[in-house]
């Protein structure tokens, strides 16, 4: 059996990639894409904890699903978000939106 | 009685509040109706008080308890005995005159209506002053006199130099009152009461050394309030204020105030003679002083500012030697001469077109008779002229210095005496007599309107009559009689006979008074160039005196500019550098920081984010670091 240690690493070099891609991207679609990358990554260590641990699988994965729905509800918005902002500026660039610099 | 005596004070009080509300848009040119009316009616009642006292009844009444605490306790209350009762005569009945008088002089003026408010309150708190029983309750209306004081010798405040003088007056008189509240402390931590018969009751138990000291501390505020030296130097300068103030006021009633009041105090200086002494010194000193310099002045409501001051000296003077009774009947006729002289002069000056030097005046006499028929009474009686009210007053304080063995005190006022008849006619013969010296004034000038006129014979009468009436025979006349209640504990010796000593002695004084009208003749009338040459050939005394000794310019160099100085100093380095710096610094910190820091707020949610992350991390690698 695969040691949880590749699913744990796999799962935290997914969610480097999301964070350095909603920190470092301009793109507002590539952000809220990159948000749902750290999600999943999320989901593959809650599965992967799930199997490994003592009480048993399928009851971890049940976390999965919540957060699968939330998640698509969160890209609902944000592409919203996108849509308004282009209907705005015309531009789909996150550093436009800094209304709230002191 | 009681109703009588509260209505006193009650009457001007509600028409000063009816003039002063009303005044500006309802009453305007009748603002008077009011005021003459109320005075007119506390007139008529202070003389009913007058009579009714002189019948032998006296009221001492506490109306309402104010201030009582543990067993402390201050009443407002009234007091009205022969002392009271004689102030009430003076105030009443010049206060009701000048009123009268105040509607042709004031006429016309744009403040009229504020006019007679002030001098209505002003009526109201010297009222107040003297039926005050307690001396807290007398503090409070001492104050308010110097207010109303103020606020009616500052009346033209457009004019710099009389708002200066409203000031001037009224920071002097701080220094002297600071004095008083002192004394009235003293008397407060010592016996532990403020009432006049709780006081004087206890005055003997005291210490003699504390009761030089609150005597001497009253006595500060006296000088301060009776225009004394070294604190006279305001009353001259409120001559700035409209005639009839100067009259009322500074002439007759206000400055009377600090002789009420330490003749109130007798039972208190009659412990102290050091304090006595102190009185008669600073009072015969005044009396000289203030006369030589009345008599080089030429603006002639100065020349009647240094006699007042002079002749309150004089009751000084009584007061210190110990001629209580003299006192008071000084202050009595000096109050009724000085305010008719005053609002003669203000006649004069009416005449004039507002002109008050009287180098530019002359031959008036012919042209306003009234005035100069006045003028003349009030002037005979300041020089003490034989057989009018100031001779037998006069001579009262004389007799006074000369019994008690005062000598030097009793020469330096006979020559006061010399040098107060020859200013006295140094004014009249340059105000009324000669040739007039400005032709274009002495075309326009005219008598005065009745409202004016009427007042000046009014007041001329107790002028001539006041001393026959109440000082004859000297020394055990009506006014003897009358106050021997409220000075015996302070007059010990009994009086003795009117004997041939006293009789020289009087005539020796009128002679003194002649000898200087005579002087004053020659000099003016006869030789009229002598004064100049005169002045010429004592040079620098001339100047001295002409420079009133240079007080007022001693004041400034010792005291007022090195206090302006330390005031621009604290205000530059103090004020300017180190609070407004400390302040100012403190907002500077504040925009500083902001400005330091405003870069991290850039409005950017992946920079947000990013901060957050690093954060995070730092935070997992404390614990981690921390946890293995």
């Amino acid at each position: 059996m695969t040691p949880l240690q590749y699913y744990l690493a796999l799962a935290a070099a997914l969610f480097a990639v999301g964070a350095w891609g909603v920190v470092a991207r301009r793109n507002i679609i590539l952000v809220v894409m990159c948000l749902e990358l750290m999600l999943n990554a999320v989901n593959i260590a809650l599965a992967a904890f799930s199997n490994y641990s003592a009480i048993g699988p399928g009851r971890g994965e049940v976390f999965v699903f919540i957060v699968l729905a939330v998640a698509a509800a969160e890209v609902a918005v944000g592409l919203a978000i996108g849509i308004a902002m282009y209907r705005l500026r015309e531009r789909l660039d996150v550093d436009e939106l800094d209304d709230l610099k002191g | 009685m009681k109703a009588v005596v509260l209505l006193i004070p009650l009457l001007p009080l509600v028409s000063f509040v009816f003039t002063g509300l009303l005044g500006r848009r309802y009453l305007k040119e009748k603002s008077h109706y009011a005021s003459v009316a109320a005075v007119a009616i506390s007139w008529l009642l202070s003389m009913y008080v007058f009579i009714q006292v002189e019948r032998g009844q006296t009221l001492s009444w506490q109306i309402y308890s104010w201030i009582a605490v543990g067993h402390f306790s201050v009443d407002i209350g009234f007091l009205v005995d022969e002392l009271t009762a004689i102030m009430l005569l003076v105030v009443a009945t010049v206060g009701f005159m000048v009123h009268v008088y105040s509607i042709g002089y004031m006429h016309g003026d744009k403040g009229y209506y504020r006019f007679f408010a002030y001098i209505n309150l002003f009526m109201f708190s010297m009222f107040m002053l003297v039926l005050a029983n307690n001396y807290l309750l007398l503090y409070v209306f001492w104050e308010a006199v110097g207010l109303c004081s103020y606020l009616l010798i500052a009346f033209w405040f457009p004019k710099v130099s009389a708002s200066n003088a409203g000031m001037k007056a009224f920071l002097v008189n701080r220094v002297g009152d600071f004095g008083f509240s002192l004394g009235i402390m003293l008397i407060f931590v010592t016996l532990g009461t403020l009432s006049y018969s709780g006081v004087f009751a206890a005055a003997g138990g005291l210490s003699g050394g504390m009761v030089t000291a609150i005597c001497l501390l009253l006595f500060t505020g006296a000088v301060g309030k009776s225009a004394q030296f070294p604190l006279h130097v305001w009353l001259p300068d409120a001559m700035e204020g409209p005639t009839p103030v100067s009259s009322l006021i500074h002439a007759a009633t206000m400055v009377n105030a600090g002789v009420y009041m330490v003749a109130r105090s007798n039972p208190l200086f009659a412990h102290s003679h050091t304090a006595m002494l102190v009185v008669a010194i600073i009072g015969t000193f005044t009396a000289i002083f203030a006369a030589t310099i009345a008599m080089v002045q030429t603006d002639i409501k100065k020349v009647l500012a240094y006699s007042t001051v002079s002749q309150l000296g004089y009751m000084f003077m009584a007061l210190g030697v110990g001629a209580w009774t003299a006192a008071m009947f000084h202050l009595l006729v000096h109050g009724f001469f000085k305010g008719l002289l005053f609002l003669c002069s203000g006649s004069v000056i009416h005449a004039m077109g507002g002109e008050q030097d009287m180098l530019k005046m002359g031959g008036l006499r012919k042209k306003i008779k009234i005035t100069y028929w006045t003028f003349l009474i009030g002037a005979l009686a300041l020089s003490g002229f034989p057989g009018l009210s100031g001779f037998f007053s006069k001579d009262a304080v004389l007799a006074g210095a000369f019994d008690g063995g005062y000598y030097y005190f009793w020469i330096v006022a006979v020559i006061t005496v010399f040098l107060t008849a020859f200013y006295s006619f140094r004014l009249i013969f340059l105000t009324f007599f000669n040739e007039p010296r400005d032709a274009r004034l002495f075309a326009h000038a005219h008598e005065s309107p009745w409202v004016m006129t009427v007042p000046l014979i009014v007041l001329a009468v107790p002028t001539v009559g006041a001393g026959l009436l109440l000082g004859v025979p000297p020394e055990s006349g009506h006014i003897d009689h009358l106050l021997h209640g409220v000075f015996a504990a302070a007059i010990h010796a009994p009086a003795h006979e009117f004997g041939l000593l006293s009789a020289s002695l009087m005539a020796f004084s009128a002679a003194v008074g002649i000898a200087g009208i005579l002087l004053a003749w020659h000099f003016y009338l006869r030789c009229p160039w002598l004064p100049a040459k005169a002045c010429k050939r004592s040079g620098r005394l001339y100047t001295l005196l002409l420079n009133k000794y240079y007080i007022d310019e001693i004041y400034f160099a010792v005291i007022i500019n090195p206090v302006r100085r330390f005031s621009g100093w604290l205000w530059r380095i103090v004020d300017t550098g180190v609070i407004d710096g400390a302040v100012n610094g403190a907002g500077w910190l504040a925009v500083g920081a902001g400005r330091a820091f405003r870069p991290i707020q850039s409005g950017k949610i992946q920079g947000y984010l990013f901060a957050m992350m690093l954060g995070l991390l730092a935070l997992l690698a404390v614990y981690l670091i921390l946890t293995l």
